[in-house]
């Protein structure tokens, strides 16, 4: 859909509407003049997401904790696998953080537009905002589990360093990753809805796959940039070196996550900018 | 250059592919197709266009006309006829398979009302979440907020949880944001007949508010009385392609007419068969007064209206209802099978054929004839069946007093009234 929306002079705004164009070309430059449809998006996701539960809020705290226990007690306790030296808990718990913000991301945002198909097939707004406030809706939970960190941090006495400045890169990784894959599933979903099916496995699979609950140092050093080909470690990774001070398992697992995090995440907005066409014809 | 069009259309068309509209798609069916593909890829290699051209519907093909800024359109037709994928396409829900379309506008749309109102919010909440998804800032929202409020009329739930609104005040309160929205073009689909006929009224009158503001308006509509109210041009289309674009009462004319040439003469409609439903409509026609089938009568004579139906199953709790509307769309009988005995009764099952008279009463002109087959529920009533205007017969006007001295017919009742006149002496 070659469809622009342009200001030729203040309050003219032609449109072109045309068969779609070359499958390569990324038009995010439409979104902008819909930047508050975005808005209103995920303030529907905040406000709904707790609506009607006895603990609100405090589930976004809940979920982690709980998992922590019990990885701590699973895998710290009975498997006794390695945590390079630091508490269990804090250690696992730092690698939850952002798999949490990118598991919780994917499983809303992979049923985002079969879940909003009345809009999908009746009005016309950019779809990627569908799938795109489930994962910065999903950002909320991310802060308020991250105070959970601090405090932790403040009692097992890890003193923050420079590289805490370094976070946000991560997170922004983390958020990437999630998109991208909330791309590529919430597109699938509409025309295959066994996605709906798969995803709870995939993310099952996925977190096993990931160093969360162990330590990507747990394989031999000459493998570990293979470790990137998943982008969620190289996004743990940086966690745990950017909080708890942890040495880096190895520099290029890093490169190689970041490079295959912007491969997946462009190849997901033009699988996405190409079947968005066709939604509200199959749907 | 500057040629004074808001819309201009060309060459527009949309392609489907037959089955892929289909809800669920599987990985199977895909699966499956692409190893058979592949068995039989040497064959077929570069022949699969023409392979499928068989499956593909043309919903639209070829379609061209330009709107004038400020003009209200009227889209007409049939079901299937390519209407709501026009909408769809200018309202970019849909992409065109070729052609384009050329919009000088922001363009509103009101395909659905309500869409994107969450149950578990208020309805303030949803007021500006239903604003935002129809394009409207929030500014533009903020200040309109009194006006949508007033015209919903359900101040006093504003800051309840639409899931406990009556269906009825969720319409109301979706209509209100909807229609409040003033783009440069607007585009309706069918969404006034909502809410009580009060509100129906209501609505109606906002939608010409709009059109005489100098907005671009495209309604699609199948009520005739509301398209000739509202619009001044009128656009009908028959399978995928423009038959007519002009003045909205030619437009009306033009397609009331092509009704009529459609099921071999018009007369009879038999309906599908559904050997599952309890109870249906077998088939419905139209016969003259001797008897014979026909849709062309004398307007001085009685006509009579045939009903097929079957009962399959006990308790089916149905009646029948005959509702006759002219040719703006206004119904002017509705008459239910019951009425005649002056108490409701349920048929066994059985196959049955009922005749209803309709009286030497109307003017010379097209009327249509809807047969409706309801069930009779406690509190609610549903649908059996429906021959939505089945028939559309003609009443002639067959040499009347009137049409020897050159007088039109007016008037939509054409009984002849007693006329009793003397000299009057001093």
């Amino acid at each position: 859909m070659n469809s622009t929306t342009e200001e030729l002079k203040p309050e003219v705004f032609e449109m072109m509407i045309e068969p779609p164009g070359k499958w390569w070309q990324l038009r995010l430059k439409e979104l902008w003049p819909f930047r508050e449809l975005l808005y209103f998006l995920t303030w529907r996701e905040l406000k709904v997401r707790y609506k009607q539960t006895a603990l609100g809020v405090l589930w976004a705290v809940l979920q982690p904790l709980l998992i922590m226990v019990l990885f701590s007690v699973v895998f710290g306790r009975f498997a006794n696998l390695p945590s390079d030296g630091f508490p269990y808990p804090i250690f696992t718990f730092a690698g939850l953080l952002p798999w949490q913000l990118f598991s919780r991301a994917l499983s809303d945002a992979s049923q985002s537009l079969v879940n909003n198909q009345q809009m999908v097939s009746k009005i016309y707004f950019p779809r990627i905002f569908l799938p795109m406030s489930n994962v910065l809706s999903s950002l909320v939970d991310f802060g308020v589990a991250f105070i959970i960190l601090l405090v932790m941090m403040v009692s097992y006495e890890i003193t923050p360093s420079w590289r805490m400045l370094v976070l946000p890169v991560f997170i922004v990784a983390a958020i990437a990753c999630a998109m991208a894959a909330g791309l590529w599933l919430s597109a699938i979903n509409v025309r295959y809805r066994d996605v709906k099916y798969i995803t709870p496995f995939l993310v099952q699979l996925w977190l096993y796959a990931t160093p969360v609950a162990y330590s990507s140092s747990l394989f031999p050093e000459k493998w570990r940039p293979l470790l990137g080909l998943n982008p969620m470690a190289g996004v743990i990774d940086g966690f745990r070196w950017a909080l708890l001070g942890q040495e880096m398992t190895s520099n290029s697992l890093i490169f190689v996550s970041m490079f295959v995090t912007i491969l997946f995440l462009v190849s997901g907005l033009i699988y996405f900018q190409n079947t968005e066409q066709t939604f509200a014809d199959v749907i | 250059m500057s040629a004074s069009y808001a819309i201009r259309v060309h060459n527009l068309g949309k392609r489907y592919r037959l089955g892929a509209r289909q809800k669920y798609g599987m990985f199977r069916d895909n699966l499956l197709q692409g190893a058979k593909a592949l068995l039989s890829w040497p064959k077929h290699l570069g022949r699969r266009n023409k392979d499928n051209e068989a499956n593909i519907l043309w919903a639209l093909r070829d379609l061209d006309f330009e709107i004038k800024p400020g003009d209200s359109v009227g889209i007409i037709g049939n079901n299937g006829a390519g209407k709501s994928t026009l909408l769809k396409i200018l309202s970019r829900v849909t992409v065109p398979s070729q052609g384009y379309a050329h919009l000088r506008g922001r363009v509103g749309s009101l395909l659905e009302v309500g869409t994107g109102f969450h149950p578990e919010l208020t309805g303030m909440e949803n007021i500006y979440l239903n604003g935002a998804i129809l394009g409207m800032r929030k500014v533009e929202i903020d200040r309109k907020l009194d006006e949508i409020i007033a015209f919903s009329e359900v101040e006093k739930f504003l800051q309840t949880p639409v899931k406990f609104y009556s269906s009825g005040m969720r319409v109301r309160l979706a209509f209100s944001v909807a229609a409040h929205l003033e783009p440069e073009i607007l585009l309706v689909d069918e969404v006034l007949a909502v809410g009580d006929v009060a509100f129906q009224k209501k609505s109606i009158s906002r939608m010409e508010q709009v059109a005489r503001d100098g907005r671009t308006v495209l309604f699609v509509s199948h009520n005739m009385a509301a398209i000739r109210s509202l619009c001044k041009s009128g656009i009908f289309l028959s399978q995928g392609k423009l038959v007519y674009s002009g003045d909205v009462s030619s437009a009306v004319q033009i397609y009331l007419n092509s009704g009529v040439q459609e099921e071999q003469g018009g007369a009879k409609v038999v309906l599908k068969t559904r050997p599952t439903m309890p109870a249906q409509l077998v088939s419905v026609a139209t016969k003259s007064i001797d008897g014979l089938i026909a849709r062309k009568f004398p307007h001085e004579n009685p006509f009579i209206v045939e009903i097929d139906f079957e009962i399959r199953e006990k308790d089916t709790r149905s009646y029948l209802a005959l509702n006759l509307y002219d040719q703006e769309g206004t119904l002017l009988i509705n008459s239910l099978d019951f009425e005649g005995q002056n108490s409701f009764a349920d048929y066994p099952e059985g196959r049955y054929k009922a005749q209803v008279q309709i009286p030497a009463a109307l003017a010379p002109g097209s009327y249509s004839i809807s047969v409706l087959m309801i069930r009779k529920g406690k509190k609610t009533q549903t649908l059996w069946d429906a021959a939505e205007e089945a028939i559309i017969i003609e009443l002639i006007d067959a040499g009347s007093a009137r049409s020897q001295i050159g007088l039109p017919w007016s008037g939509k009742l054409a009984s002849l009234l007693g006329w009793k006149i003397e000299v009057a002496k001093e």
